[in-house]
């Protein structure tokens, strides 16, 4: 596994968006997601504005559509529970398609479906355009303490290596037949997680140890990305202000 | 539980997003010796193993499957600082790099599955050692009954929150209910697992479990096997008894609870800013289906949630205080 490896929601590119600095671009995701979150839900029409500006960030960001739209499932276990809100709320209840439910419920259900979609969308443009390392960069250099960003680096770094050794071992154990159906035949998963455990510590041991050896201090060096001048936090502001503009208009207009 | 943009309201998404940076800064400060220098390879190993023990399927009832939360596991293996900082590492990673609940929904994220399930399982880890022989059995049924309090917690602490930020009219004791009842299913898998690969790590490095450093050897071997089925059979009793008490809570007439709730449920909005009168008026008509019955559950909870948290940072703080030369 190399440095810097690519992980599974990054599509690899060479657009505007893809170029942008990564704290200019962390910082504008968030921005825009708090637009998006603080947008009355009887707004439809910010939400249309706000939807066509990201659909227009994809476009330039140039991902396909298909991996938006699939990596978008994430939101799916979400949406069930956003479902059951029209039948279980109080209040005034109307009639749909003959069933008896509540109005807010709708309302409510529109807006979690809403938001969460559309926050979703610009979480996957920022995974979609940028390195993992580099949004961890990108939040060191936005004040977030190096102690985190280096732990979450270690975790990305060594994920996918974990993730298989764990496939191998439920290999062996189907290999030899164990099936396991019910809570009480976790014994064996169980104690394979522990192992795990201990081959992650040690593993950690093993690293710190190596790193020791080539000189490091406890902090990971700057790798020299090039940070963002006016010109690039300009460019990355334009997104979040004009979705701020909007949902400050449907605030007061509301 | 990653729950997307828009969930609850801003009001407390503010709250809990400070509150979460609370806690991580009271865990960083605590573990910066130990992150100083050779732990901060370990940490982000053992994150990413709390990570990829999210994404295995354990079985649980006729061929269906669930998985590990890890909150109260990292907090007893690691430590309760420690363990929060690498909890919230996955839950933030898996927000910014996996798309995997919303930005702005960190904070309750953060709060729910890193800081309540780390510092609120390891108080009730704590607790039960108390209860519990000193030896190794003793730390192996406490790590499974607390993570399965852990799981139950973190569902109340989400209920809380709805009654503050419910962005529909759905009662919160219908929201409770449902939260907690099936939360209570969930924490009898998250016991059985957690305590199991406890065990484990028991058995090969006793070393890396933090929560029995206080064990020898000889203390620590002393384990007669309990059965899987045993525990099993065991998890369910206490949850039973759990869910009949929470239950009395719930329906039957609170009497005096109802005083104390309601003075603490003064107390908690006082307390934070940002739950302004206005709020509180919305909580009080809104939120609430079976205003006095799910008052006092409502504060029964809050204050139940606040105490789990607080004495799991005292224990931290304590923890390090009096044992300066911290490996774990």
């Amino acid at each position: 596994m190399g440095a810097g490896h690519a992980h599974p929601l990054h599509h690899h590119g060479h657009s505007r968006v893809h170029h942008l600095a990564p704290e200019a671009k962390v910082a504008a995701a968030f921005a825009t997601t708090v637009a998006i979150a603080i947008t009355p839900r009887e707004a439809l029409w910010a939400f249309a504005i706000h939807a066509a500006v990201l659909a227009g960030v994809v476009a330039t960001a140039r991902l396909p559509l298909r991996f938006v739209l699939a990596r978008l499932t994430v939101v799916l276990p979400f949406v069930t529970f956003a479902l059951f809100l029209p039948f279980v709320a109080g209040g005034e209840q109307v009639e749909v398609f003959g069933l008896e439910v509540a109005r807010d419920g709708l309302w409510a259900m529109g807006n979690v479906l809403t938001k969460a979609t559309l926050g979703a969308t610009v979480s996957i443009v920022l995974a979609g355009t940028t390195e993992s390392s580099r949004i961890l960069m990108g939040l060191e250099r936005l004040r977030v303490p190096a102690a985190l960003t280096t732990i979450a680096t270690f975790m990305l770094r060594y994920l996918e290596l974990i993730a298989d050794e764990i496939g191998r071992v439920r290999t062996a154990m189907a290999a030899r037949g164990y099936a396991p159906r019910w809570l009480w035949q976790a014994r064996p998963m169980a104690s394979a997680a522990g192992a795990l455990f201990i081959r992650s510590y040690e593993r950690g041991e093993r690293v710190h140890a190596a790193m020791a050896a080539r000189g490091f201090t406890g902090t990971m060096p700057d790798l020299g990305i090039r940070r963002a001048g006016p010109a690039e936090w300009f460019m990355a502001a334009t997104v979040p202000t004009f979705a701020l503009a909007v949902t400050l208009t449907a605030l007061l207009t509301n | 539980m990653h729950a997307p943009d828009g969930f609850l309201n801003v009001g407390t998404a503010v709250a809990t997003g400070a509150l979460s940076a609370g806690a991580v800064s009271v865990a960083l400060r605590q573990s910066r010796e130990q992150l100083g220098d050779r732990q901060v390879p370990l940490a982000g190993l053992s994150a990413a193993f709390v990570f990829a023990a999210q994404m295995v399927n354990f079985p649980v009832a006729a061929g269906t499957t669930g998985h590990l939360l890890g909150g109260a596991l990292a907090a007893i293996l690691l430590g309760p600082a420690v363990g929060t900082l690498v909890v919230t590492v996955v839950v933030v990673v898996q927000a910014l790099v996996f798309a995997d609940g919303g930005l702005t929904a960190l904070g309750y994220n953060v709060l729910n599955m890193a800081v309540v399930t780390s510092f609120g399982g390891y108080a009730a880890f704590v607790l039960m050692r108390r209860l519990l022989p000193r030896n190794g059995t003793g730390v192996v049924v406490a790590a499974g009954l607390a993570a399965g309090i852990s799981v139950v917690l973190s569902s109340m602490a989400f209920s809380i929150e709805w009654l503050f930020g419910a962005t529909a009219d759905v009662p919160f004791d219908t929201v409770f209910g449902a939260m907690v009842g099936v939360h209570l299913l969930i924490g009898i898998g998250e016991g059985a697992i957690t305590a199991l690969a406890v065990g484990a790590v028991l058995a090969a490095r006793p070393d890396l479990v933090h929560g029995a450093r206080d064990l020898d050897r000889i203390a620590l071997n002393d384990r007669p096997p309990v059965g899987i089925r045993a525990f099993a059979i065991g998890a369910t009793l206490v949850t039973l008894l759990v869910a009949t008490v929470v239950s009395q809570f719930a329906v039957d007439d609170p009497d005096g609870l109802e005083f104390v709730a309601e003075e603490q449920g003064f107390l908690e909005s006082g307390e934070d800013h940002s739950f302004g009168d206005s709020l509180f008026a919305d909580y009080a008509t809104r939120g609430l289906g079976n205003e006095s019955a799910s008052l006092a559950v409502a504060g029964a909870t809050g204050v139940a949630i606040t105490l789990a948290v607080g004495f799991g940072l005292f224990a931290a703080v304590r923890e390090r205080r009096r044992d300066p030369t911290t490996a774990g």
